[in-house]
């Protein structure tokens, strides 16, 4: 086996068994963490996909933001100590899995669908684009060049977010 | 158009209708303008028949061999059918308006005296404007549908008229029995009308007669089914068997429409009809076999009923019945011009003997107001030598009475003996007919036996109204006396039109219609009969009247008559005929009560209530209801159930995108 | 080569947080859950982008642009109900009962 591909199912088994004890803690915090070190280990797989930029995202924006925006929360809302277990009865938790299981059966047969041929997609792999420009230009021309409009439109987006979380969570209008 | 004045034939049923509204209108508005009401009412006709002679003498000029038809607007362009509403004038058409309109006048001058004191005056004559104007149409119609709206349009003016008084239950009822019977007729007329366009792809008479030869084998099933059904037709609008029932219940409508409805044209209809389509019976021997014999039958059945029956107009009643069908005899055996006659002249002395006896109930019911008495005035019983007491209508009755049993020169001796001498001379190709002849016969002697019966019950022997309602008892004011004069003369003359070459006559009625009478005579050639028979025949006719007379005079005892509400009850055979043999028990048990029953049991109770209340109604609500349940489970307000339905719908679309 | 370990990885991280979604009743775990799945979405993006161009790389940046603004609004508006009801339990929360 090629070292990528160890390394590869080392951060695909971290991030799974993170993701499994985030959704199972009693406590929210607990929670928190555990999504933190998934974000992590979902971080070092966009490294060795070849998107180096956006794992530094992933860490900075989701990892160092987000989610310490949702630490804060619990901790204003006290939320921290671990409750009593709020999983759902057994009829809700048998459905819920029933669910998720035939998701997942779902999902994994669509695997071997492929990319519809109508996606009109930069030519070339990624691993070429970044050699010959770098990473962050091999992200960024594009970005200001052909989805320079979504740009703008998501920082309006961005805009209206302040305005609604600073509305929405003031003690008096 | 042809012949341009004559184009304003509209004019002819347009009177009466403008009368009609004139009249409706004052009813709804102003009830008690009865001298307007009159003038309107009677004027209109007056017109209406000033206008049938000035057309019928012009068509006359025309020596027409065809009909004119004057088609006035598209009425019912659907497809293949092309109805236009049009009206013909033809010989046979000539002669109905002017007995419609002639004898329609005489009657509504009488209605103006008979229907004085009544409150419904104005609608009194607004409904029989409005039956004169469908009665002209219907014989005006040049299509089987025009001839149906006015076909239909009499039964509804019957049923109104009938109906007058309905604020009393009794009648009220025999107005809309006598609507329901004719229903049923008028189902077959519907059925035939159908089969005529199915065949001949047309409803216009021009076309359809003028086709029927080819169209049809003689004798095929198809023709004889159409006559059939036609004339089943008929014996629902012209009362006979088996749908006779209503019309002696009819009489409870006042009596001047007895005289105009039942008497003269409503009834006449199905003659008409027969001859109208005598090419078509003349293409099928059982059908006008079955019209001729059930003709006879009824003239025979319901004479042995007027022998027994004590109320004067329904007397009366069951002898229109009895002359309806030796009507029918006549047109039934090919003899059509024969069979109009009869129509003629019974409408004259048939209306004066109907308005004759409003006479006498007019002086009876006078009478026994005056002493506030309850007793039937319409019961020959409570009657008797009023022929004292009202001179000018027990003469002119007994003219009427003469002419119906066929006493010569009298109207009714020419046009009963040309009838029977056809069927005679009929039965020497078709013998079935000599029985027909023998009923006729037969029919002849009793309507004799029970009209000198009635006249001697009614105009002779002692008085048994009461001793305080005598001195009431008087002749009618003139304006109703004037109509019955007029009536008796042309009963008298009336025989004129058609006198016999037996008799050295010109037989005028019947080349008159022979531009009519002549497609059906081609496929059903009439035999001529040797000059000695014809004699024998008219002696035995003449004989055979004298008989039934003479019999009654015989046997009869008006002496020995007491006043109804002392009158003991009949038995044996005298109750089987006062009760009409029973017919209307007969049909109450077999007919109504059924489905009544069903109606009842199963319409009403499981059909209505439970299947369409129950399940489609109320189930429909239920199943509503039950959506709206399921549809309410569905919001529960809580994320977690709405996230589940959410990822239910990813599922199914991923479960599309995986095949 | 590692296109398809990585798509079940993504499929796996999906269906873990959809279970989530649907088995716990805290609100801010379950929205935590979500969070798992946008980021299970870009696993998936940044796979194929590696196959097939830079957009699907482009894509990640905006999703995640569009994480944040989600998140902001979301834990305000939990904030809001929080105030008011003085519990996160889905399950009380249920005004909208028809």
């Amino acid at each position: 086996m090629a070292p990528t591909l160890i390394i590869f199912w080392g951060f695909a088994g971290l991030a799974v068994v993170s993701a499994l004890a985030c959704i199972t803690r009693r406590s929210p915090v607990a929670s928190a963490l555990w999504l933190v070190a998934t974000l992590f280990a979902l971080a070092a797989l966009f490294v060795l996909l070849d998107a180096q930029f956006i794992a530094v995202l992933q860490v900075l924006v989701y990892a160092g933001a987000i989610m310490v925006l949702f630490l804060f929360v619990i901790m204003l809302l006290n939320l921290g100590r671990a409750g009593p277990s709020d999983l759902k009865g057994p009829v809700g938790l048998g459905v819920g899995v029933l669910l998720a299981g035939l998701m997942l059966v779902q999902l994994l047969a669509l695997r071997h669908g492929g990319p519809a041929p109508a996606l009109a997609l930069a030519p070339g792999p990624m691993a070429r684009a970044a050699a010959e420009q770098g990473m962050v230009p091999a992200v960024a021309r594009p970005l200001f060049s052909t989805y320079l409009v979504p740009f703008e439109i998501t920082s309006v987006l961005l805009l209206a977010a302040l305005v609604g979380a600073v509305v929405l969570a003031k003690r008096k209008l | 158009m042809p012949a341009a004045p004559l184009s304003l034939l509209w004019v002819v049923p347009a009177l009466p209708l403008l009368g009609f509204a004139v009249n409706g209108t004052l009813a709804l508005g102003r009830p008690g303008a009865k001298r307007t009401v009159s003038i309107v009412g009677v004027g209109t006709l007056a017109l209406a028949f000033a206008a049938s002679a000035f057309a019928v003498i012009e068509f006359a000029k025309l020596h027409a061999a065809a009909p004119l038809v004057f088609p006035y607007w598209e009425w019912l362009p659907v497809g293949e059918l092309q109805v236009g509403f049009a009206l013909q004038l033809d010989q046979l058409s000539a002669v109905m308006i002017l007995v419609v309109t002639g004898v329609g006048a005489l009657i509504h001058v009488f209605s103006i005296g008979y229907m004085h004191e009544d409150p419904g005056y104005a609608r009194y004559f607004a409904y029989l404007n409005l039956f004169v104007f469908f009665m002209l149409i219907l014989v005006l119609g040049a299509n089987f549908p025009v001839m149906f709206v006015g076909w239909e349009g009499v039964g509804l003016c019957s049923y109104l008229l009938i109906g007058f008084w309905f604020n009393e239950r009794i009648n009220a009822d025999a107005g809309r029995k006598a609507f329901i019977v004719n229903r049923i007729g008028d189902f077959g007329f519907l059925v035939a009308m159908l089969l005529i366009f199915w065949r001949i792809g047309s409803l216009d008479f021009g076309p359809v007669f003028a086709r029927a030869p080819a169209a049809f084998a003689p004798g095929s099933a198809v023709v004889t089914a159409i006559t059939l059904f036609l004339f089943l037709g008929c014996t629902g609008k012209s009362a006979q068997i088996p749908l006779y029932t209503w019309l002696p219940d009819a009489m409870q409508g006042p009596t001047p429409v007895s005289a105009l409805i039942h008497a003269a044209t409503m009834v006449t209809a199905g003659v008409y009809l027969v001859a109208r389509c005598g090419v078509l019976f003349a293409l099928s021997p059982l059908g006008s076999a079955a019209v001729a014999g059930v003709g006879a039958l009824t003239a025979l059945f319901a004479a042995t009923i007027a022998l027994k029956q004590w109320d004067i107009k329904r007397v009366l009643a069951y002898s229109t019945i009895s002359q309806l069908g030796y009507m029918f005899i006549g047109v039934g055996t090919g003899a059509y011009a024969a069979g109009i006659f009869h129509l003629a002249t019974h409408a004259f002395f048939k209306a004066l003997l109907f308005l004759g006896s409003g006479s006498v109930i007019h002086a009876m019911h006078r009478a026994y107001h005056a002493t506030h008495a309850h007793d039937d005035a319409q019961d020959m019983r409570n009657m008797g030598g009023l022929a004292r007491h009202l001179p000018w209508t027990a003469g002119l009755m007994w003219i009427a009475t003469l002419a119906i049993a066929g006493i010569p020169p009298f109207a009714g001796f020419f046009s009963k003996d040309e009838i029977l001498g056809a069927a005679f001379a009929e039965a020497e190709v078709r013998p079935l007919w000599y029985v027909f002849w023998a009923m006729g016969m037969a029919a002849a002697l009793l309507t004799a036996f029970y009209m000198t019966r009635l006249m001697r019950y009614t105009f002779h022997g002692p008085n048994r109204t009461g001793d305080r309602e005598r001195e009431h008892l008087r002749e009618a004011p003139w304006m109703m006396t004037a109509p019955l004069v007029v009536l008796g003369a042309l009963t008298v003359l009336g025989g004129g039109l058609n006198v016999p070459r037996l008799f050295g006559g010109g037989a005028f009625l019947e080349h008159w219609l022979e531009p009519v009478t002549s497609a059906a005579a081609r496929l059903h050639p009439v035999v001529d009969t040797a000059r000695t028979t014809e004699w024998a025949l008219v002696v035995a006719a003449v004989l055979v009247a004298a008989l039934g007379m003479f019999a009654a005079f015989r046997l009869l005892r008006p002496a020995a008559l007491v006043p109804a509400r002392l009158a003991p009850a009949e038995t044996g055979l005298a109750r089987l005929l006062w009760k009409k043999w029973y017919v209307n028990e007969l049909y109450d048990a077999i007919v109504v009560r059924p489905i009544v029953w069903i109606s009842r049991e199963v319409l009403w109770k499981i059909v209505d209530a439970r299947m369409v209340d129950g399940l489609l109604v109320n189930g429909s609500a239920a199943v509503s209801r039950a959506l709206g349940w399921m549809g309410s489970r569905l919001q529960t307000g809580e994320v977690g159930s709405y996230v589940m339905l959410f990822v239910i719908g990813v599922l199914a679309v991923l479960g599309a995108a995986v095949r | 080569m590692l296109l398809e370990p990585s798509l079940t990885v993504s499929a796996v991280l999906f269906t873990l947080g959809v279970a989530g979604v649907l088995l716990r009743r805290n609100a801010i775990v379950i929205f935590m859950c979500v969070e798992l799945m946008l980021n299970a979405v870009n696993l998936t993006f940044v796979a194929l982008a590696q196959q097939l161009g830079v957009a699907g790389q482009i894509f990640v940046f905006f999703v995640m642009a569009v994480a944040a603004a989600e998140a902001a609004v979301g834990l305000a508006i939990l904030l809001a109900i929080y105030r008011h009801r003085q519990t996160l339990n889905l399950q009380n929360i249920n005004l909208l009962k028809g």
